[in-house]
């Protein structure tokens, strides 16, 4: 058998630093699915530093529920052999900050529960990862009874939804410091 | 440009008044592009549920054997130090990450990466792109064969050299243990420069970073071996499978 790791504290994250986009992008990394299909939505946004500078060096990944609130767990998350739908993907920004996902509006995963992506975002500059929500508009009552959503003031918890644009697609922006500065989440066990 | 010296001073003051962190400092000034890029208002505390839950899974029709070893990935040989990299991907309650993607990037020999926004006027090496996967084993077992990289300049003070590192992409089997950070080679004369480094203020927690040298991965006249295991947050996410059976 394996020796044992006697430490089991966790390791220390490190910035994902400027050179990343020959590494971790890849093909088709932010179409969870095909760019207009039906029921197909676009996410999209851009990330903004303190200074309300776009972000041209950032790295974000999605994770999320399909659209009957099951999580994917099939195999094949980076070529996604078959079409089928994992429920996750990866977006750099591009030199005007922005990000974007062709995917599908994910549903509750649990009854009365609000609808969400998980976020993942990694930038030069930015030591450690740091996690978000992006909240689906529409529904007040049950936006109003989400637990996270629920504790905050009524500023920072519309930052968390996104906005619906008139062409259908959903606009979430980042903001990494500032007036604007994006709710950040903590899970239990999480130090730093 | 500010000095190394000046630099190293405001790294000593933060130290100073620091004691047990484990993570790095997302404010951490001597580093400054981190300055307008870190959140100022706490983390807000979020039970996991849903799709925080669960990782992605990703399997071999996602990744090649062959892009654990990066020195194969052109038509000749790198050049540099050869190397074999391995070490244990585990949760927080010592359970090994199976079956789960992870990923590396690196600097050649040279220190220059083959990226078009790095400047540094050194060779880029036709035979290496320095990019890697491969999936852990049953055992949570990585294991990469590369060539070491070189330490690198860059521009956040004058003089400024990183310390020879890779960088790591790494998944649990839950989407809150979603991590990156970089590995880095023992006594290195640099690490005490590293305002990257120096952002984790507590000595026992930058260790965690170091890889080791093992002389039973080093192979007779062909490569060096070395060792790093990672210890991501704990899962929460119940167990389905009974996958508790290597105790
Ligand atoms: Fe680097």
């Amino acid at each position: 058998m394996p020796e044992t790791v006697r430490d089991l504290t966790a390791t220390p994250g490190q910035t994902i630093g400027p050179f990343f986009h020959y590494a971790l992008p890849f093909d088709l990394d932010r179409e969870l699915v095909p760019i207009g299909s039906p029921g197909s939505v676009r996410l999209h946004g851009r990330v903004y530093d303190g200074a309300g500078q776009p972000v041209p060096d950032a790295l974000l990944e999605i994770r999320q529920a399909d659209g009957s609130g099951d999580v994917p767990r099939v195999e094949g998350s980076l070529r996604r052999p078959g079409g089928d739908f994992t429920g996750w993907g990866r977006s750099s920004t591009d030199r005007t900050g922005r990000y974007w996902f062709s995917t599908v509006e994910p549903a509750p995963t649990g009854e009365g529960a609000a609808a969400f992506f998980t976020v993942t975002v990694f930038a030069r500059g930015l030591l450690n990862r740091l996690f978000t929500r992006i909240y689906l508009p529409g529904d007040d009552a049950v936006l109003a009874a989400d637990r996270l959503l629920a504790g905050l003031d009524d500023e920072r918890r519309h930052s968390m939804v996104a906005e619906r644009e008139p062409d259908g697609s959903l606009r979430f922006d980042v903001h990494l410091q500032g007036d604007r500065e994006t709710v950040f989440l903590r899970y239990p066990g999480h130090e730093g | 440009m500010d000095t190394q010296e000046s630099v190293s001073k405001e790294i000593a003051d933060i130290h100073a008044g620091a004691s047990g962190e484990t993570q790095p400092r997302v404010d951490f000034p001597p580093y400054r592009s981190s300055i307008l890029r870190h959140p100022t208002k706490d983390l807000r505390h979020a039970d996991p549920e849903g799709a925080e839950l669960v990782a992605p899974v990703f399997g071999h029709s996602d990744v090649d054997p062959l892009e654990a070893d990066l020195t194969i990935q052109a038509g000749g040989e790198p050049i540099g130090e050869r190397m074999r990299l391995r070490g244990r991907l585990l949760d927080g309650d010592g359970r090994p990450v199976r079956r789960q993607l992870v990923e590396i990037w690196q600097a050649n020999a040279a220190g220059r990466y083959v990226h078009k926004r790095d400047q540094h006027p050194a060779p880029v090496d036709p035979n290496f792109t320095g990019v890697g996967r491969c999936l852990t084993d049953d055992d949570g077992t990585y294991e990469f064969v590369t060539i070491k990289p070189g330490p690198y300049p860059w521009r956040n003070h004058h003089n400024a050299w990183r310390p020879a590192h890779i960088h790591f992409s790494l998944f649990g089997t839950d989407f809150t243990q979603r991590m990156i950070t970089q590995m880095y080679f023992p006594s290195d004369p640099l690490f005490a420069l590293d305002p990257i480094y120096q952002s984790i203020t507590d000595q026992r927690a930058r260790d965690r970073l170091v890889a080791t040298y093992d002389h039973d991965l080093s192979e007779h006249e062909w490569l060096m071996g070395y060792r790093w295991d990672i210890v991501l947050t704990g899962a929460h996410a119940t167990q389905m499978e009974a996958e508790d059976d290597d105790a």
